[in-house]
């Protein structure tokens, strides 16, 4: 395995903070490594030391093999940075911005350029390429910051919290392109509130809370700790036996009853959701409800710790577990 | 990297830099409208207030009051015209894109050089509208072409150093309207407690040992002295030793600021 970075037991205090308590990670290269974290957790903080903003106070940090610590100017040349804040100059153009950054790489002037043209048609910017980018919405401002940190054609991008704040169908959208970045061998460290964003495009995962990696594992490994997706039906108790028979086929494990709820603990909920519609439907079952529930941050939490995340008020979930 | 591949970097940050802040002015033009305002008024103001009371010829070198006064108002001018590089980078501080910057494997002056030159180019475009209005009301220069170009240097010298003290003052406080009070702190009593205005004369004793050994002063007295053919009181060599010591302490100063900011 080729390493893309190397984090040795690093600490990090802000004061009396302590930010980062001893995290270790290495990833692969040509992979996305997810950093599940809360708010708080330290996630922003160890970006920043990889992207050579902060040094740790102890430990040390290796991206590409190099120190970035020691070598810092040669760990900015093979890095790209992109994050919550779209980090773009609000009164130039796209065209602008991205022109600039491609200078500050030290490209010559028609490189510079036609890198930012190439940019504009990969990210479809071009309709507002020639627009102040103050003028544009927050996920074509987020697309233009992720297009600055191309430019540089780095080896490695540092996405902190891409995603945080955008409409789900924005969301998508940067999802296609970090996985396209991926499939030509860009190695990618993304961190996210979001298990599901984590569990769609992670390799690998590593969940971090008040600064320490709590699990590491594929994506996987971490479901099955969790016991993965349930399906809910709510149907009246007269009808429960008929219906265990008819789902039970679709679950990992035999269903249960909460009051007038059956609960089905499966794999790939999505799918199964629809086949357990259909064969609901097919014996004249119809339930007053039917939910898919996914494990959420906080399951993780809870499945990992016991207690729940330090910080999860403010993370939109992706559900609202009903599962006892 | 070679020396020479290193300080060529550095020019094209600088320039990268300062073209990105320039812009602003010309996306927002009234904000260099209103950035000439304030001056302007200042001069309009001094000349009709304060001129009547002091304005004979006997009060002032350089015979009327305007030539008396917009030397000292070129250099408040550009002074705050200074105070703009500490707000400037105070603002871009609690953005994202001074970390774009700082993770980019560029020079690790350009921001600030960036900065400082941009605001040093406004600030040419603000003492010309100033120059302008002061024709109007009646100033002229008196020591010919090379005295007036002089005049301007001496101002732009000045207000060039205290910009990069005011850089680093912007990325201590970074807060932009910290960064103007403190700003204003400072140049209130510099720029009053100075020649810009009155004579130093008319100041109580203490006040005027203060008064007559700091550096607006020599600023003041330096643009006055180039720009009315006064005998010369070696104003000009010691506004340069202050820029120069100014230069000296608060580029590195501010450049380590900068590259250890959290």
């Amino acid at each position: 395995m080729k390493t893309a970075f190397e984090v040795i037991d690093v600490h990090k205090h802000f004061g009396d903070v302590k930010a980062l308590a001893g995290v270790s990670l290495k990833a692969e290269q040509g992979k996305i490594y997810g950093l599940l974290g809360p708010n708080g957790a330290g996630k922003t903080t160890l970006v920043r030391m990889l992207s050579t903003l902060l040094s740790p106070d102890e430990g040390s940090i290796r991206v590409l093999g190099t120190d970035v610590v020691a070598n810092p100017d040669k760990v900015r040349e093979t890095i790209g940075l992109a994050g919550q804040y779209a980090a773009v100059d609000e009164f130039m153009t796209g065209r602008e911005n991205l022109y600039m950054v491609g200078r500050l790489y030290h490209l010559d002037k028609q490189e510079a350029k036609d890198r930012a043209q190439e940019i504009l048609e990969r990210l479809n910017l071009l309709d507002a390429a020639e627009r102040p980018s103050r003028t544009y919405s927050g996920g074509m401002r987020r697309r233009l910051d992720l297009g600055a940190s191309l430019v540089g054609r780095p080896k490695i991008l540092f996405l902190d919290e891409p995603t945080t704040g955008l409409d789900p169908r924005t969301r998508l959208e940067l999802w296609d392109i970090i996985r396209e970045l991926v499939k030509n061998g860009t190695s990618i460290l993304l961190t996210t509130q979001y298990l599901e964003e984590a569990d769609e495009l992670a390799d690998q995962i590593a969940v971090i809370d008040r600064g320490k990696v709590i699990v590491e594992g594929t994506s996987d490994q971490l479901k099955s700790r969790l016991g993965g997706d349930v399906i809910e039906m709510e149907i009246p108790p007269a009808k429960h036996q008929k219906a265990i028979e008819t789902v039970r086929k679709f679950g990992t494990k035999d269903p249960s009853i909460e009051g007038d709820h059956i609960i089905l603990p499966v794999k790939e909920g999505r799918k199964k959701l629809i086949d357990v519609v259909r064969a609901l439907d097919a014996v004249k079952i119809a339930p007053e409800s039917i939910a898919l529930h996914r494990p959420s941050l906080d399951d993780v939490f809870l499945a990992v710790t016991g207690q729940k995340a330090s910080d999860v008020s403010q993370a939109p979930k992706a559900k609202k577990g009903a599962r006892s | 990297m070679t020396l020479t591949k290193r300080i060529s970097y550095s020019v094209t940050d600088t320039w990268a830099i300062t073209h990105r802040n320039l812009l602003r002015y010309l996306r927002l033009p009234q904000l260099l409208f209103f950035s000439s305002f304030q001056p302007v008024m200042f001069l309009l103001l001094f000349n009709y207030v304060f001129g009547g009371a002091i304005g004979n010829e006997a009060a002032v070198p350089g015979g009327r009051y305007i030539n008396f006064l917009l030397p000292g108002i070129l250099v408040q001018t550009s002074l705050f015209g200074g105070l703009q590089t500490g707000i400037g980078l105070a603002e871009d501080m609690g953005k994202g894109i001074i970390d774009r910057f700082r993770s980019l494997p560029m020079s690790r002056g350009a921001v600030l050089a960036g900065r400082t030159f941009s605001d040093m180019i406004r600030n040419i475009a603000t003492i010309s509208i100033m120059l302008t209005v002061g024709t109007l009301l009646g100033f002229r220069f008196l020591n010919g072409f090379i005295g007036a170009i002089a005049t301007v240097a001496a101002v732009i010298v000045f207000s060039f150093a205290f910009s990069w003290m005011f850089a680093f003052i912007g990325m201590s406080v970074r807060d932009s309207e910290t960064a103007q009070l403190a700003g204003f702190a400072s140049i209130f009593p510099l720029t009053f407690a100075s020649a810009a205005f009155v004579p130093i004369q008319s100041m109580p004793s203490w006040l005027q040992v203060f008064a007559r050994n700091q550096p607006v002063t020599h600023a003041v007295n330096a643009a006055r002295e180039l720009a009315l053919g006064l005998p010369s009181t070696g104003a000009w060599w010691k506004l340069l030793l202050w820029a120069g010591g100014i230069l000296a302490v608060f580029i590195p100063l501010s450049i380590s600021r900068y590259k250890s900011r959290v």
